[in-house]
């Protein structure tokens, strides 16, 4: 399974939509301290928006910094834990929004906030195989939290799309090694008909996000040879800020190659958008011959663990969309009330 | 039987404008039709071409509506715009992520994909088109 052959990113999209709730805002209602939130501010979907409308944002930037022809993709696969409907995909929709042929495969992916990861690894193995010329390879969730849960202070929105060909010279970036970690682990899940999750807080850290993170980036260094100096930039999933912090700290990682790629203390967790978004904002950044380790995690659980080298093609590619900061500084802060509204957690 | 809000058909017949801004535009004078015809309505000419309208345009103006029929009671307050597109075609569509007070005549904004309605009583969503302010480089 490591080696992953003649597959690329020629496009990626990131996209955030403009409400924030603050943390500090979540507290007040639920009386707990101030001090204690675990991230600045979350992302909040607005009442037009869902995991679909969402895609089609990231995914348009995809297709725009790709510089391609909508018609030639041949694969949308969607990873979310949030699907407007229990039974009808989403990457039909996405498809017919963008453009896209009805000539493709399409299916929604479930695995907690791994489900984007899943999306990708189906689409490199699709045009690896070359039954595909170029696939849509999308994360993208309005996770939802109980309200006075501890999941409500960072359950957040957001999604981010991957358009992935074959290798050529102006690709942005090339896949090289992947490993992916799953077990029986109960430390999330929802049950259906429920509209929240259920956790335990005895699995959470520990024997979930860190076990499998861990080992799927230690399996995939010592299957490949590679260090950590090798890197240039290390992506985890981010359920919060202090984990990949953890992660990191654990695998003796430098803060400066984990940082870049942080998006949660801004935007929340956005469940199967969360590490793509991170990449995406590495992928802001980067410069051609970087190396990435991008880690997700999903609860279930397991983690996918991917080398991304970067391309020539991305100086050029990435001026076409705006960068995710564009994204960052749109934002309108809204109070417990509304995002009680957008949310739909109003039910009369 | 449901009693559907949202005329299925008529919907799922319109997404090519409402999904991806496509019509028909006529060759003898540019009249653009949201929706095929054998005749373009404007000069009676009978040669109409798919087309497409940019996603891009500006704002000519607005009105806020604060009381709507009950399939968009949930959206209110929500904005309707009359919008120039970049091709010089007027239309109409709702206004998203921003407030009345951010918008001026001739701002520049561009499509996107939104909830429109869901339907009462089957739950169907309804996507479509609608503007927002052009997101800007920071
Ligand atoms: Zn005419």
């Amino acid at each position: 399974m490591p080696q992953i052959r003649d597959a690329a990113i020629h496009g990626y999209g990131g996209y955030v939509p403009r409400l924030r709730i603050k943390a500090t805002e979540i507290a007040r209602i639920w009386g707990k301290e101030s001090g204690e939130v675990p991230i600045k501010e979350k992302a909040v979907a607005a009442i037009d928006e869902d995991a679909i409308t969402m895609a089609i944002e990231a995914s348009r930037y995809a297709i725009r910094r790709a510089g391609i022809d909508a018609a030639r993709i041949g694969a949308v696969h969607v990873g979310t834990e949030s699907k407007p409907y229990a039974v009808k995909p989403s990457g039909t929709i996405v498809a017919e929004a963008l453009g896209i042929g009805s000539n493709i495969t399409s299916a929604d992916y479930e695995f907690a906030c791994k489900a984007g990861t899943e999306a990708m690894q189906s689409i490199i193995a699709m045009v690896s195989a070359r039954r595909i010329e170029y696939g849509l390879a999308i994360g993208s969730d309005t996770a939802q939290g109980r309200p006075g849960d501890a999941l409500e202070y960072t359950a957040a929105s957001g999604a981010a799309a991957l358009v992935i060909g074959r290798e050529t010279r102006d690709a942005i970036a090339r896949f090289e090694y992947s490993v992916t970690y799953v077990t029986d682990t109960p430390d999330f899940w929802r049950r259906s008909y429920e509209r929240f999750p259920m956790h335990t807080s005895r699995f959470t850290g520990e024997p979930a996000y860190f076990k499998h993170t861990i080992t799927a980036v230690k399996n995939l260094l010592a299957e490949n040879g590679y260090s950590i100096n090798d890197f240039d930039y290390f992506i985890f999933h981010q359920p919060n800020v202090k984990f990949p912090l953890t992660a990191a700290k654990i695998l003796s990682i430098p803060l400066a190659k984990v940082e870049p790629g942080i998006v949660s203390d801004v935007v929340g967790n956005t469940y199967a958008a969360c590490s793509m978004l991170g990449l995406v904002k590495v992928l802001d950044i980067a410069k051609p011959g970087q190396r990435i380790l991008m880690t997700s995690f999903g609860s279930g659980a397991g983690s996918d663990s991917f080398v991304i080298t970067v391309g020539e093609g991305i100086e050029e590619k990435r001026e076409r969309a705006p960068p995710l900061a564009a994204f960052f500084s749109r934002k309108k802060t809204i109070d417990y009330g509304m995002y009680l509204k957008m949310r739909d957690k109003i039910r009369v | 039987m449901l009693e559907f809000g949202i005329r299925i058909p008529r919907y799922w017949r319109g997404k090519p404008f409402r999904y991806r801004l496509e019509g028909f535009r006529c060759e003898e004078c540019g009249e653009f039709h949201f929706s095929p015809r054998l005749v373009c309505r404007k000069c009676g000419g009978k040669r109409l071409r798919r087309d497409k309208l940019s996603e891009r345009g500006r704002l000519i103006c607005y009105t806020v509506v604060k009381s709507a029929s009950p399939s968009f009671e949930a959206y209110t307050p929500y904005i309707v715009g009359l919008i120039q597109t970049e091709d010089g075609t007027m239309i109409v569509g709702q206004l998203t992520d921003c407030d009345p007070e951010e918008l001026h005549e001739g701002m520049d904004v561009e499509a996107t994909i939104r909830r429109l309605q869901t339907d009462g009583e089957s739950r169907l969503i309804a996507y479509g088109y609608k503007f927002r302010p052009a997101i800007q480089r920071p």
